[in-house]
């Protein structure tokens, strides 16, 4: 393999923290958007202020707090399946 | 030269693409090429001119058959299957195998057939069709894993099939005809158990739960190319089948939210990208399986749209993942990452399609999904909705984030490549092209859906809701990672309902037929122990006469005692 000593963009941590801070501020603007634009309402949780940030956000920590529970049954070696299905 | 096209017409659809798969047989080379990729493009306009071309019905052998039948939904698959047809041979031009390229336009062209079968026997036989050869991208790829994997994928794929016949058989018994119209559940007796029967043919091929681990099992053994042809056709020939068969059939809404809900916690902890995005596939299905079943026009209307959808995002999601694998090797999540450093063309292909599937406004996921969204909420279903928008979210996080994140960012695994050959590139760009397209200017794809429709969705409180759900489970990922309590990409097997007759009832069976050969040698030491004591009691002396009474008469003698008791025996019955 080549040897790459080149500096790309996300090795340095500066443009990581750069880019998180655009990011939350986005995340902001777009939270402080649900109390300026009136939304129309189909659902009743939708009357919640800050609904769908909440329900994304505790949404997918719950997603991934689970599946890191699952995997303490579903997950084997790599090779579990390997040898058996020859047999057959 | 118009009566000529006229006449062409009348020749059944799937034949462009046969022909295709014909000249991959007997050519090479550039005209091989050639013969390729024009093939898929005269299909659609075949399919085009079919608008107005007048098919008959045809009598075999006593049945009423309808080979082809054309209408909405059947030309809006007809032009989908070809122009997924024609992104697949751009994307595998460059490889050599004709195996893979005879399967693939063959599987095309039976896709298509399927489509336009307007009889339950014609459907049934390209059907079986699809399973026989899409089986051999699979197969080409020459591994042991990958030739045991195709075997159980066909093993389901038939199987589905036989249900199919089966139940079209019943449903023919009962009602005299074979038309492929709307089937439904509210049968009785024999037609039911038809109906059910079929129903449960689609479900296979559609990834039911509990019966979509073929999947998830055989597409990540594929060729990096075959993978593509795959994506596009079987999954969603049977969403076709089910919304021409079963729309409105309210079983099918909880069976399609359960469909997008599970994958998404497998897809998190999958370290294979290509398991992760089949994973990701059944999600999708998922969608559409709950637009058909709510029925209404602009459900039905928002399933068909998103399996349009859904082709060009999964498969430009596919091709990315299959470029890597190409130019790599390599597919798990553990030994990638840092890649946009050599292939920062497929880089950005690849966060094109991640942004359509989770359906980012302005990306064609979003113009699609919504509807069926839209669609759940007004018919009531409040909890499927609630499924649904967490199966949004968690496929943001798993498809949209983990995808591109792990295969080209993350920690620099040190692998520098390159983007992959040109055609691979033009393969994946078309398909950017038009999910950017598409969902930037969704009236194109609205005009070709089976229903008339009043819907439009771009208004405020959808984009902004939308966008406030994506940025804030991309927060969630943020967060969980910098804390450090993000699962890590570990090289390991997730055991799912294969496990049931991969490692279950084989041991079983195993253990059964070990137990139970103990069991008869037991038996026979303990028997043929008794049995030898039994015979020894009977003589006085080894060699000597025995000690039974009858056994000091002659045969003859013997046979006169029995004689006499049978005779007594008889005359008893004959008084009584």
């Amino acid at each position: 393999m080549k040897q790459d000593n080149k500096v790309y963009f996300f090795d340095k941590p500066e443009n990581i923290k750069k880019l998180l801070k655009v990011f939350y501020g986005l995340c902001a603007i777009l939270l402080l958007l649900d109390f300026v634009v009136h939304r129309h309402i189909v659902h009743r949780f939708e009357n919640l202020p800050g609904f769908y940030p909440l329900y994304g956000f505790v949404g997918c920590v719950v997603l991934v707090l689970i599946a890191t529970e699952m995997r303490k049954v579903l997950m084997r070696k790599e090779n579990y399946y390997d040898g058996d299905d020859q047999n057959g | 030269m118009v009566e000529l096209a006229s006449s062409l017409s009348h020749l059944p659809p799937f034949t462009a693409l046969f022909i295709g798969a014909l000249a991959a047989m007997l050519l090479r080379g550039y005209p091989r090429a050639v013969v390729m990729l024009s093939m898929p493009i005269l299909g659609a306009l075949h399919v085009y001119l079919l608008e107005a071309a007048a098919f008959s019905d045809i009598d075999f052998m006593g049945l009423q058959l309808q080979p082809v039948r054309v209408d909405a939904l059947s030309l809006l698959f007809g032009y989908l299957f070809h122009l997924a047809a024609f992104i697949a041979v751009v994307y595998s031009l460059h490889v050599k195998d004709s195996t893979q390229h005879i399967a693939g336009l063959a599987y095309a062209s039976a896709a298509v057939g399927a489509v336009f079968a307007g009889d339950l026997l014609t459907l049934f036989v390209f059907w079986e069709l699809l399973a026989l050869t899409s089986v051999f991208l699979i197969w080409a790829r020459r591994t042991e894993k990958a030739y045991s994997a195709g075997l159980r994928y066909v093993i389901f794929q038939v199987f589905s099939g036989v249900l199919l016949l089966a139940g079209s058989l019943m449903l023919y018994f009962e009602s005299g005809s074979l038309l492929f119209e709307k089937i439904g559940l509210h049968h009785s007796g024999l037609s039911q158990l038809g109906a059910l029967l079929i129903f449960a043919a689609f479900g296979i091929k559609c990834a039911f739960p509990f019966v979509h681990n073929w999947l998830v099992d055989a597409y990540p053994e594929a060729t990096p190319t075959g993978m593509i042809f795959l994506t596009s056709f079987t999954t969603k020939v049977a969403v076709y089948a089910l919304a021409r068969g079963y729309p409105g059939t309210e079983a099918l809404i909880w069976i399609g939210a359960a469909m997008t809900c599970f994958p998404i916690f497998y897809a998190v902890i999958e370290n294979d990208l290509r398991r992760v995005l089949a994973y990701s596939m059944i999600n999708q299905i998922g969608f559409m399986v709950v637009g058909v079943g709510i029925g209404t026009e602009l459900a039905l209307n928002g399933a068909v749209a998103h399996a349009f959808n859904d082709v060009l995002f999964k498969g430009l999601l596919m091709m990315s993942m299959g470029a890597v694998l190409h130019m790599t090797g390599r597919m798990n999540g553990s030994d990638l990452g840092g890649l946009y450093k050599s292939m920062p063309i497929t880089t950005v292909l690849c966060i094109i399609g991640a942004a359509s599937i989770s359906a980012f406004p302005l990306f064609s996921g979003f113009v699609s999904k919504s509807m069926i969204m839209a669609a759940a909420i007004e018919e009531g279903y409040g909890i499927v909705w609630l499924m649904l928008l967490f199966a949004s979210a968690g496929v943001f996080h798993h498809a949209g984030i983990k995808i591109p994140y792990f295969a080209f960012f993350a920690h620099d695994s040190g692998i520098r490549t390159s983007d992959p050959p040109k055609n691979m590139l033009l393969a994946m760009a078309m398909a950017a092209f038009l999910c950017v397209f598409i969902g930037s200017f969704p009236s194109f794809l609205y005009e070709r859906l089976p229903y008339e429709m009043d819907y439009w969705p771009f208004d405020l409180t959808h984009v902004l809701t939308q966008l406030q759900l994506l940025f804030y489970s991309a927060l969630a990922f943020v967060w969980l990672n910098l804390r450090g309590m993000y699962p890590p990409e570990l090289r390991s097997t997730n055991i799912d309902s294969d496990w049931l007759y991969r490692k279950f009832a084989p041991a079983l069976i195993k253990n059964l037929v070990v137990n139970m050969s103990k069991l008869t040698t037991v038996l026979k030491l303990f028997f043929s122990a008794h049995f030898n004591q039994f015979i020894k009691d009977a003589y006085k002396e080894e060699g000597t006469k025995s000690k039974g009474y009858f056994s000091k008469l002659w045969p003859t003698e013997t046979m006169v005692i029995w004689v006499a008791v049978l005779l007594a025996g008889y005359l008893l019955l004959y008084y009584w």
